[in-house]
């Protein structure tokens, strides 16, 4: 097991080189710099734009330039915001809690809501049943996140007035971030209320972030079940006359949920590349609308800084997964 | 004693309680979050109404809803004969904000008004780089290093700018907001404390509002400056509720969860007209799309060739195709907002056989040019590519054949400073500091050909008045120069004047008192909010 964790973790050093390299390079190879678009038509004369190229280090050569930023990493400095004249560390630790409780809400209930689906799709396998889980799994799969989280404003919010329109909480509640988790900054506040008002803020983008993910879950856990189902020892449970509740959540489902893991941990990065989306609808002050900002504004040190962060995340999530599926599957182990 | 204490909870309580219901809160849902909260740093409006607007004041402000300037934290003040001495004296008694983490000691005085430029002008003092990368871009962006010779204090409440020479436009200058007036005292504190990057982001000025708190993206809360100079503020909390999306903005008005939001698409306008609930605000920005053409390169070179191709324009189709109802047909190269503005300069008509026989008198047959259309949107032009279609089938009308071009945005804007540019370029302008010369001169004068003058046009009957203005502090004399300086642009057509945008402000009936500001600040003094 020792060496299973230090293959895994050895192979975290070359992806973290090759993602360094390739936020590194991305936003350089964007046409326009930061000076440029900051300037606009009112323009910048050459001694001052070179002037102000040298202030950022931009006048030195592009693998000089990379060298200084894998050093200042190497000693945990992501570089300072060009806009906000902001440490990128600091800002990514203020807004990254507001990402996690998102994309923890929406993997809870895309696993508690998916599961269940898949199974029941697998079980009821051909019925209309499975016809109308599966369909409505393509739908969400489908559905542009963007458009749907606008649908879901206009009906619960706009029409029926069920649930807030955007933020984390109701502007009459004011209390500074301990934990930087609204749910729990909200009840350590002791302000009545506060929580109730946090969670229906959830309510609506947790929905939208849940969508993809809740599909793609249902989707594996049918096609693993339909496999899994299949098998001899599943017909011979079924022989020994064990209840079918119980073929079908012991013996089926515990084997079934290997490959649905790995999904939900690969659901991560999908996770946090519709929180770009989702965060940006519902006006929620994570990671994802702060990436897209600073690519807007071309802010090199966010965009490679934050990179950098949101990849090294998912790495960490992965590792976790491979070793928890080493753990549930001693196979792999070896 | 225990019942005592239950008591005093009730009382602090109730008393709490009657206060939340007395408070007025104001929420406005602002459009992104501020860079940071010192102005002089930034060039987005957006980081200046959360700074600048609200939060400080200047030694002359504008007078909300015009262009004019009126006095701030300078009573008065005197410019010598020669145009190069102004000598402001300070208004007593005005109160810095005292907040939890800072509480001043003393009024306003010179030393303030010193320190606000001299970290800007000043490489050696200790501000001028007291965040990485800080470039205070306003200040050069407005020639203030060439134009300061000097700033002394005269006494504690009297300073004296020198200039290098005499500049008219020096007092509009003087109520941007680079030139917001920030606490020497308060960053004398936070440097002892080695704090300084918080002047950037716990603000203390002297304005209507002071800072409260920000959360990153999200909430930035300002309570009323009890003891403003001008008097306190009617409501008492001011609330930006940080909405990037035009849509959910206009969700949140709609549902009473903001009260104030600005710029919506313009596809729902007729929504938020017909919303009993809410005002719509309407003004022409301070701005102008125009269509530049290279006056260096023939058949361009020739007035009235540029003209005909002015009245081959059919203004109106733009104004349906690509401002959708946000614009308005321009005429002269200020926009009406704007103080001399000459409203009796008249447009060229629309006319595309006018415009075929004065270019065949001109000569000019068989003629193929190039436009070029930006690759981005900017409010005096929603969208440029469209623009160009459009110009391109009014062309085709008068037997001119258009190719339209693009390049990526820095490109576009430095590959048509070029004087030999091959073609007319799609560009416009949007006003910093009201003043007709940060027009006429910038994007018209001599100076600017082969930079910022992009129809590379010098003309001396033209660039005679704008200098004349430049100098003379009369204003009604600089008036009547710009007013003359619109007649020649007209008659030698280096432009196609296109269009002014119109901006838009919903907000909830229950405000009043919003005054919409033609450079595009958005204020909340004066404002009130029924209950």
């Amino acid at each position: 097991m020792l060496r299973f964790f230090l293959t895994r973790v050895g192979l975290l050093i070359p992806t973290f080189i090759g993602v360094s390299i390739v936020a590194f390079a991305f936003i350089r190879l964007l046409p326009g710099d930061p000076i440029m678009l900051l300037a606009g038509e009112r323009g910048v004369d050459p001694a001052r734009y070179a002037e102000l190229q040298a202030s950022l280090g931009f006048d030195k050569p592009l693998p000089i330039q990379y060298i200084n930023y894998l050093k200042d990493i190497l000693t945990g400095d992501f570089g300072t915001s060009i806009v906000t004249k902001r440490p990128v560390l600091d800002e990514f630790m203020t807004l990254f809690p507001a990402t996690i409780e998102l994309a923890l809400c929406a993997i809870i209930l895309a696993t508690l809501v998916g599961i269940p689906a898949g199974v029941l799709a697998a079980v009821k396998r051909g019925t209309w049943l499975d016809q109308s889980v599966m369909g409505t799994a393509l739908v969400g799969y489908s559905m542009p996140i963007f458009w749907w989280g606008l649908l879901l404003i206009i009906l619960f919010s706009g029409i029926l007035q069920w649930t807030p329109v955007s933020g984390r909480i109701s502007l009459i509640y004011f209390f500074p971030p301990v934990t930087g988790f609204m749910l729990i900054d909200s009840l350590l506040s002791g302000q009545s209320g506060a929580f109730r008002s946090a969670l229906s803020h959830l309510i609506l983008p947790t929905i939208v972030l849940a969508t993809i993910p809740l599909a793609v879950i249902a989707r594996q856990t049918r096609s693993a079940m339909l496999e899994v189902l299949g098998e001899d020892y599943v017909r011979t449970a079924r022989a020994k006359g064990l209840p079918p509740r119980r073929v079908i959540g012991l013996h089926a489902l515990r084997n079934a949920l290997i490959p649905v893991i790995t999904t939900i941990g690969l659901q991560v990065g999908v996770l946090l590349a519709g929180a770009i989306l989702t965060e940006t609808i519902f006006s929620w002050p994570g990671i994802g609308k702060w990436m897209v900002d600073s690519v807007f504004k071309r802010d090199y040190s966010v965009v490679q800084g934050g990179l950098l962060l949101i990849a090294g995340v998912i790495m960490i999530v992965n590792l976790v997964v491979d070793l928890l599926y080493g753990l549930i599957n001693p196979r792999i182990r070896h | 004693m225990k019942k005592l204490n239950s008591l005093l909870a009730t009382t602090a309580l109730a008393a709490m309680l009657a206060s939340t219901a007395q408070a007025k809160t104001l929420v406005y849902c602002s459009e992104g979050s501020p860079e940071g909260f010192d102005p002089a740093l930034y060039t987005s409006g957006t980081t200046f109404d959360a700074s600048s607007k609200n939060v400080y004041n200047r030694l002359v402000e504008f007078n909300i809803g015009t262009t004019e300037t009126k006095p701030g934290l300078a009573e008065s003040y005197e410019v010598s004969e020669d145009g190069l001495e102004y000598t402001f004296k300070l208004r007593p008694g005005v109160k810095f904000h005292t907040t939890d983490f800072f509480t001043p000691s003393r009024d306003l005085n010179a030393d303030d008004v010193i320190f606000s430029f001299e970290r800007q002008l000043n490489e050696d003092n200790s501000f001028n780089k007291y965040v990485e990368g800080a470039s205070w871009e306003y200040f050069n962006g407005m020639s203030m290093p060439d134009l300061l010779k000097g700033i002394e204090k005269v006494d504690d409440m009297t300073v004296k700018f020198v200039l290098n020479r005499p500049e008219a436009p020096f007092i509009a200058n003087m109520a941007m907001d680079f030139a917001s007036i920030v606490s020497k005292e308060y960053a004398d504190k936070l440097e002892a404390d080695g704090k300084a990057s918080d002047l950037n982001q716990k603000p203390v000025g002297t304005g209507p509002f002071q800072f409260v708190a920000y959360q990153p993206d999200a909430v930035i809360r300002f309570k009323a400056h009890p003891d403003y100079w001008a008097g306190k503020e009617k409501i008492d909390d001011l609330v930006f509720a940080i909405t990037t999306d035009a849509s959910v903005r206009q969700q949140k008005l709609m549902a009473g969860e903001c009260h104030v939001a600005p710029y919506p698409n313009p596809a729902d306008l007729d929504a938020l007209r017909a919303n009993d609930d809410l005002q719509l605000m309407e003004q022409e920005g301070l701005n102008v799309g125009y269509l530049a053409y290279n006056a260096l390169v023939a058949p361009f070179d020739n007035a009235k060739v540029r003209k005909a191709l002015n009245m081959a324009i059919n203004k109106q189709a733009i104004l349906d195709a690509v401002f959708q109802g946000s614009g308005q047909a321009a005429k002269n190269p200020i926009p009406p907002t704007m103080w001399s503005y000459n409203k009796a300069v008249e447009d060229d008509a629309y006319d595309p056989e006018a415009a075929k026989a004065m270019l065949a008198e001109e000569g000019v047959t068989d003629l193929s040019m190039k436009v070029w259309a930006m690759p981005v949107q900017r409010p005096y032009n929603p969208n440029a590519r469209r623009m160009a279609e459009v110009i391109q089938e009014d062309f085709s009308k008068v037997g001119v054949n258009v190719e339209i071009v693009s390049y990526e945005w820095g490109e576009y804007l430095d590959k048509s400073k070029a004087k030999d540019r091959d073609g007319a370029v799609l560009l416009g302008w949007t006003g910093d500091n009201g003043d007709p010369d940060n027009f006429l001169a910038v994007l018209l004068g001599c100076d600017g050909v082969g930079g910022s003058n992009r129809a590379q046009w010098c003309n001396d009957e033209f660039e005679a008045l704008i200098q004349k203005a430049k100098v003379v502090s009369d204003k009604a004399e600089r008036t009547a120069l710009y007013e003359e300086a619109q007649v020649v642009f007209k008659r030698e057509a280096p432009w196609a004047t296109i269009a002014h945008s119109v901006v838009f402000m919903p907000m909830s009936k229950k405000v009043s008192g919003y005054v919409m500001d033609p450079l595009g600040g958005h204020w909340f003094t004066g404002v009130d909010i029924a209950e």
